[in-house]
């Protein structure tokens, strides 16, 4: 029997809410199925399952809120029956294992002190009650249980607490704001950065782009910020230290390139989702898939493996008119390059001055992994893939 | 269509990409990406919404005719079919 637990979809992930299922005991589940639809502080996600099975027992209600890593459904596997399986234990006291595909799950927050349940309060309560109650700030004492012998259940608490929509929708705000935070604290904390910045001239770029584009109907024309992601990838794979994940105090890289790509949210707050194996896609795919990403991260609907895949990310704040970006790293990833406005500016160029447009391209880059003259050189790489955007 | 019925159009589409724009809040004469937010994405989508609406195609080269309401709106209508 294998156990399906809860992914990280993030590093700024702690816990999930499961607000449905797709599948029921007796289902066959395969590779890649969308099982179950979870809500972290930043999107509603369909998680994958990358276990093949037969679903057994689902061990989590929707509603309920529980940490990364905890079983949500056990499937049999190939020659299993039934019969010959165990019933999970209890699932409350399920500890929230890490899971095996996920080692860089930030710590889970620590679970109450180990007292009796009993001196928590002064009904029995279940777990997923008392965190639900702690989200909805009701003093659990206050509440009747319906449970064995009086424990309060997540219905308990779910009826009381109903909140008004509106101050859900600002608990969201705040719950994301908060996993940004915990997040980029981390970083901070963990990820000793260094920055670098480059004058990337893109006459040439652009010039064509503006041939590409009037050949093309509006449907299908280019942005630049896709030259830049690929241009990034196929530089990456020449420097191969700045993608991947710094996990258990070793770096992995990552064969497969992986772009996350900063996407800001109209109601506020960032994701960061990822494009998969950017350096095998051609520019006009890689806008396909960033136009379908960016109008699902901002409806909230993202799937698990874009949410936990990244090994690298990309911020793009040119829109925005800033110069330029020094990002702050995502972790585990070990590096973030950042684009800023690509403007008009004077640049010497054969001992004239001349209006050139250009771009500045930053590297946030982690130096347990790699040392600024590394990151220089992998930046006067993306610089000369830019310089060749017909092999892009 | 009429200019109001153009502009109707014109800010239904610009909140489906843009879903906390007050359409009777925009000043026609002003820079319309200053007003609102829009990335280069959220523009070409736009754009691209206008032009499955009024079957008018909308080269890159003109964008730069585009910069206010009232300039779109002109825009658009000397192109209505």
């Amino acid at each position: 029997m294998i156990e399906f637990m809860l992914p990280s979809l993030g590093s700024d992930m702690e816990e999930g809410k499961l607000l449905e299922w797709n599948i029921a005991p007796g289902d066959a589940v395969r590779r890649g199925q969308v099982v179950a639809v979870v809500d972290t502080s930043k999107a509603a996600v369909d998680v994958e399952s990358w276990l093949e099975g037969t679903v057994f027992e689902l061990l989590v209600e929707p509603g309920e809120t529980v940490p990364v890593g905890t079983a949500l459904a056990t499937f049999l596997e190939a020659g299993e029956t039934p019969e010959t399986a165990q019933r999970h234990r209890t699932p409350e006291k399920a500890q929230p294992a890490v899971a095996v595909s996920t080692p860089s799950s930030p710590p889970v927050a620590p679970s109450p002190p180990a007292v009796a349940p009993g001196a928590i309060g002064r009904h029995p309560s279940s777990p997923a009650a008392r965190r639900r109650a702690g989200e909805l700030g009701i003093d659990i004492d206050t509440l009747v249980g319906t449970g064995p012998d009086g424990a309060v259940t997540l219905q308990d608490v779910e009826r009381t607490g109903l909140p008004a929509a509106p101050a859900a929708a600002v608990d969201k705000h705040a719950e994301m704001r908060k996993a940004i935070g915990a997040a980029m604290s981390r970083s901070k904390r963990e990820i000793p950065h260094y920055y670098l910045s480059e004058s990337v001239p893109m006459r040439k770029t652009l010039d064509w782009l503006t041939a590409a584009n009037a050949q093309r109907g509006i449907s299908d024309r280019l942005l630049a910020a896709v030259l830049q992601l690929k241009a990034v990838a196929l530089a990456l794979k020449e420097y191969p230290n700045l993608n991947g994940m710094f996990v258990a105090g070793a770096f992995r890289p990552s064969p497969a390139i992986h772009v996350g790509v900063a996407i800001s949210l109209r109601q506020g707050g960032l994701i960061a989702p990822a494009i998969h194996d950017v350096t095998d896609k051609t520019v006009e795919q890689l806008m396909r898939d960033l136009t379908d990403l960016v109008a699902r991260a901002r409806a909230g609907s993202l799937r698990s493996s874009e949410m936990s895949a990244p090994t690298v990310t990309v911020t793009n704040l040119g829109d925005q008119g800033v110069e330029a970006v020094y990002g702050v790293i995502y972790p585990p990833q070990v590096a973030l390059v950042g684009f800023g406005k690509i403007a008009t500016r004077p640049w010497v160029e054969d001992g004239a001055v001349v209006a050139m447009p250009a771009v500045t391209a930053s590297l946030a880059a982690d130096h347990r992994v790699s040392d600024g003259h590394y990151g220089a050189l992998f930046l006067a790489a993306v610089r000369e893939r830019l310089h060749q955007p017909e092999q892009l | 269509m009429d200019r109001q019925a153009l502009r109707d159009t014109v800010i239904a589409k610009l909140t489906a990409i843009a879903p906390e724009v007050d359409g009777d809040q925009l000043v026609p004469d002003l820079p319309l990406r200053e007003q609102v937010d829009l990335d280069s994405m959220d523009w070409l989508n736009f754009l691209i919404g206008l032009h499955e609406k009024l079957a008018i195609e909308i080269p890159e080269a003109d964008y730069a005719q585009l910069r206010t309401l009232d300039n779109l709106l002109d825009y658009l209508a000397a192109r209505l079919p």
